[in-house]
């Protein structure tokens, strides 16, 4: 018998998403919506939006006040299925009071040798506007390419195993026009005072990563799955993912997953918590993201299947939990809303958040 | 050197030929849903995004990418 590559399944999320941590709260929904021909095609949209309430250290060591904003994400998007072969195409754009993206993505991806074996290769192209809210004559622009493969490999009847590598490429201001690095403004005195300056960033990066994934289903009904993923890029960073995750269900109704991530990373070679002096470099940055640190994440998730083969309109559907405690911990970024140190004394950042995501699939 | 590279040329011509050493009737446990890398895509393309806000690595982690505005 000659299989045919699957179209995704007909489908509808309604999520809630919240974080929480560090100083900012973000909540929304994310709504997919894909339905298609039950042939060839199948087409999909997906509404996301983020509702920000920011008291972050970067806002308090700024002397900003708590600010609130929204971004709002829109994608649509098709599969089409021929014999053995998905082509598929989409197009987002994100928008906030500073910053617009539109990007479009174009993937197609091949299954071969007796489908065990499916390989992909995609491509996608977008175009960011920065603003910066407290000058409005600010307008920059930045330009990304992502370049993907992968290769996703039935071992045995009880293991599968997924290589993946992206390129991407970015052109163009990548700086955040918030950000400030911090400098001696006194080199040589016997206590040393700061000011803070402009950050400078290259105006390109490019950053490969690999990842490596298996998913093993256990001799009862269960499955672990093995993450592991290094990355690299041309601002010196280095950073490698793993995580581990178990997925146990309970009777026909009931699905728990277990995991735990961690991940660690190097600091850009531009960047420094407190430059010796005034323009000591020609590029500068002082972002917690491009400095050295550690995040270990834990999460607990839990679902609910409402109906199965009940007739009607709704196929199944499921209710869905999930929680994720993530610590972030620091090794060059120091906490400068404390007081009563020496410059360059201050005690190392860190914090953790909370994510959850609850959410409503159904299947028709 | 030359027996590697015709052994090479060799498995790359005989791979559509490659009997598949799990059959189809085989496959009941990859079939369930819990097998599956990506078991509801909206809520881990979310995870992804609040990771790549925080963390500078990007890329490989399964879905499209590209433009997410997560500055």
């Amino acid at each position: 018998m000659v299989r045919a590559a699957v179209l995704p399944e007909d489908r509808t999320d309604i999520l809630f998403h919240s974080y929480d941590g560090g100083g900012i709260t973000i909540t929304g929904p994310s709504i997919l919506v894909r339905k298609g021909d039950e042939k060839s095609f199948s087409v999909f949209g997906n509404y996301y939006v983020d509702n920000i309430t920011s008291a972050s250290i970067d806002v308090e060591v700024s002397g900003a006040s708590q600010y609130n904003e929204s971004r709002t994400e829109h994608t649509l998007g098709i599969d089409y299925v021929h014999d053995k072969t998905t082509l598929s195409l989409s197009h987002t754009t994100s928008t906030e009071n500073d910053f617009d993206a539109v990007s479009t993505s174009f993937g197609i991806s091949q299954d071969m040798f007796g489908d065990l074996t499916t390989v992909s290769i995609g491509f996608s192209q977008g175009d960011d506007t920065i603003r910066n809210s407290t000058d409005p004559l600010f307008r920059e622009y930045a330009d990304r390419k992502n370049y993907r493969a992968g290769i996703t490999q039935i071992l045995t009847k009880d293991l599968v195993m997924n290589l993946s590598h992206e390129t991407i490429t970015d052109e163009g201001f990548l700086n955040n026009p918030y950000r400030s690095i911090r400098y001696v403004n006194n080199p040589g005195a016997p206590i040393l005072n700061y000011s803070f300056g402009q950050e400078i960033y290259p105006n390109t990066r490019t950053s490969n990563s690999n990842a490596f994934k298996v998913r093993y289903y256990l001799p009862y009904r269960a499955a672990v799955q093995f993450e592991y993923r290094i990355f690299n890029d041309t601002w010196g960073i280095d950073a490698t993912t793993t995580e581990i995750g178990y997925t146990h269900p309970l009777g026909d109704k009931w699905v728990f997953d277990l995991r735990y991530r961690n991940y660690e990373q190097s600091a850009a070679n531009f960047y420094s918590d407190l430059f010796p002096f005034e323009d000591s470099q020609n590029f500068m940055g002082r972002d917690k993201e491009l400095s050295p640190f550690v995040s270990n994440t834990i999460g607990l998730g839990v679902s609910y299947e409402f109906t199965k083969n009940s007739g009607g309109f709704i196929d199944k559907g499921t209710v869905n939990f999930n929680i994720d405690h993530i610590q972030f911990d620091y090794s060059d970024f120091r906490d400068l809303r404390s007081t009563g140190y020496l410059t360059g004394d201050e005690p190392l950042y860190e914090f953790s958040s909370n994510v959850i995501r609850f959410f409503v699939s159904i299947w028709y | 050197m030359r027996i590697l590279t015709t052994l090479f040329i060799f498995s790359i011509l005989s791979g559509c030929a490659i009997e598949p050493w799990v059959k189809p009737y085989e496959r009941q446990n990859l079939a369930d849903p819990i097998m599956s890398f990506d078991r509801d895509g909206v809520s881990s393309s979310y995870m992804h995004h609040v990771y790549q806000a925080r963390e500078s690595a990007r890329g490989a982690e399964g879905g499209t990418g590209g433009g997410c505005g997560c500055n």
